[in-house]
């Protein structure tokens, strides 16, 4: 019916949307991080349980659309067990990828399902909201991003 | 009023921009609330201006100074009459809607707003019209209060009135026609109210100056703004209606050029209104093109629009309200011409997102109603927003689309 969208719309981001994994709040969070892209109404918040420079857990809740809300879900498939080095590092090629679609040698896995967004700029700040919060929560930034 | 109905179809080829491709479908532009398409006529008229009589205004004599400040003059005529204004002096020009309000809150509410006095709002307006008065209230420790609005059906609660109207209220600032819900309120019926409490009136004419007639002696407010853009004019200009008691108590807004009689290096004498409200070089061909495009909305007629605009909507909010899941905002009759509804389980932006896909501007977001979106319990809501140029073909078609969408998210 949409075949045009179905780049944008996978079905795996499609699934994640209707049934975010690790979509709770954990207690005894060691880094909270929250998303808000007011003009969207996309808002998330991230919990992390930090061990030193490693991310043992990692959960969200939240509302947006179902970009941001698959993009927060595999966010947090991806990176438990990942050092904060290795999250930043992810965030660059992420941005890469839903800016301009390019992922040769990224090896980024499920999140690959996202290059379809560089062709739809007005929704790049959806896939890329719940990566700014994570970057801000692993550098232990406080104040709320917004990718608007 | 006993004109005959105009002929759509032949209005609608008048706007080169609706005859194209939107990701290979034809465009249909349900986002008029936001901003208008332009007529050709606004358009060559612009063109002709800048390519035959454009020179600064006021000041000149050579020829093409005085073509400029009469087409310029002329506009603010044309202007009074297109509101019906007692005097050509209580028309002044501004960049919008936003810049008019900006105006009365600095240079009306910062001479007479004092610690203690409210500026009465309503819960439906646009950021444009609360966050003035919130820097105002900063300034002067006025207090802002608001009347209610009922819920999903989107009226204002007048039963609160009574209550609300205390000698303390100073200005009662409200919108004639919601951008979020499509409600059209008594701001006549409000306004003698407020009139007799000796408080002081602005009526926010943004969604409705190009959509149905207003009258400012008939509404008998004090103030009243509204954008050339969403009115088929160009953007850049707008209007600020005040009335000739307020505008002689005001002092200026702006200092600069054209708006003085004598600068010294220490004292100046300004110009009478409307010109004392106009410093620097105005928007002339804001104003020229202004002019065309209410000649060509008054030739169709704005009751007329009004009442295509109207039918458009409610052929809309009826064939919404069959669908299931879907949540609908604004009055259930009487609503002017734009529909606001949440589908379930679509957000507002995967929404917009599939239907430009499809060739249809939408809106989706928080419509500049932050407020008012809390209220309602949302982050967002889809719109879509009818001018005289929609069909109703094109309803049908973006309802066909958006029960594809429902499928397409398994909603």
């Amino acid at each position: 019916m949409f075949d045009d969208l179905q780049e944008l719309y996978q079905q795996v981001i499609l699934d994640h949307s209707k049934s975010p994994r690790n979509f709770r709040r954990i207690e005894g969070a060691t880094r909270i991080a929250q998303g808000h892209n007011p003009l969207c109404g996309d808002n998330l918040t991230l919990y992390l349980v930090m061990d030193g420079d490693v991310i043992r857990d990692v959960s969200f809740v939240g509302d947006g659309c179902a970009i941001s809300k698959a993009s927060a879900s595999i966010l947090t498939e991806t990176i438990k067990g990942k050092t904060k080095a290795e999250v930043e590092e992810l965030f660059e090629k992420v941005r890469t990828m839903v800016t301009t679609g390019e992922m040769s040698g990224s090896n980024l896995g499920k999140l690959a399902v996202f290059a379809g967004v560089h062709k739809f700029p007005a929704r790049v700040k959806c896939a890329i909201l719940s990566w700014h919060a994570v970057k801000a929560a692993v550098a232990g930034e406080a104040a709320p991003v917004s990718t608007e | 009023m006993s004109s005959p109905t105009p002929d759509w179809s032949a209005l609608r080829k008048d706007f080169p921009i609706l005859d194209q491709q939107v990701h290979g479908q034809p465009l249909i532009y349900f986002d008029s609330a936001a901003t208008s398409q332009k007529p050709r006529i606004v358009i060559d008229t612009l063109r002709h201006y800048y390519e035959r009589d454009n020179a600064n205004v006021h000041r000149g004599i050579h020829e093409l100074s005085n073509r400029a400040t009469n087409a310029f003059e002329s506009a603010r005529e044309r202007t009074a009459k297109f509101i019906h204004a007692r005097s050509v002096d209580e028309i002044i020009f501004t960049r919008g809607t936003t810049e008019g309000i900006n105006l009365v809150a600095n240079a009306w509410g910062g001479k007479f707003l004092k610690s203690g006095d409210v500026i009465l709002l309503t819960e439906m307006e646009h950021h444009s019209n609360i966050v003035p008065w919130q820097l105002l209230a900063e300034r002067t420790g006025a207090k802002l209060a608001y009347i209610p609005v009922t819920g999903d059906d989107g009226l204002l609660d007048l039963s609160k009135l009574d209550a609300l109207l205390t000698r303390d209220v100073k200005l009662l600032a409200m919108t004639q026609i919601s951008n979020t819900l499509g409600t059209v309120n008594p701001v006549a019926e409000l306004c003698e109210r407020a009139r007799k409490l000796g408080i002081v009136t602005l009526v926010d004419a943004a969604q409705s100056a190009g959509h149905s007639l207003v009258d400012v002696q008939a509404i008998g407010c004090d103030f009243l703004a509204f954008s050339g853009h969403k009115i088929c004019g160009p953007t850049g200009i707008g209007v600020l209606y005040a009335r000739a008691e307020r505008l002689a108590e005001m002092p200026p807004y702006q200092g600069g050029g054209e708006m003085i009689v004598t600068v010294d290096f220490h004292k100046t004498t300004y110009k009478q209104a409307a010109h004392r409200f106009e410093a620097g070089t105005p928007d002339i061909s804001g104003a020229i093109g202004l002019h065309a495009a209410m000649d060509y909305l008054d030739a169709a007629g704005r009751d007329k629009i009004f009442a295509h605009d109207q039918a458009l909507a409610q052929y809309a909010y009826e064939r919404l309200a069959e669908f299931k899941n879907v949540r609908l905002f604004g009055p259930k009759t009487g609503r002017a011409g734009l529909v606001s509804f949440l589908l379930k389980d679509v957000h507002a932006h995967d929404l917009v997102t599939v239907a430009d896909q499809r060739g249809i501007a939408l809106r989706g977001g928080h419509h500049c109603n932050q407020p008012l979106m809390r209220k309602l319990g949302v982050e967002s809501t889809a719109r879509a927003s009818f001018y005289f140029y929609n069909t109703r073909a094109e309803v049908d078609f973006f309802l066909e689309v958006l029960c594809d969408i429902q499928k397409f998210f398994g909603a």
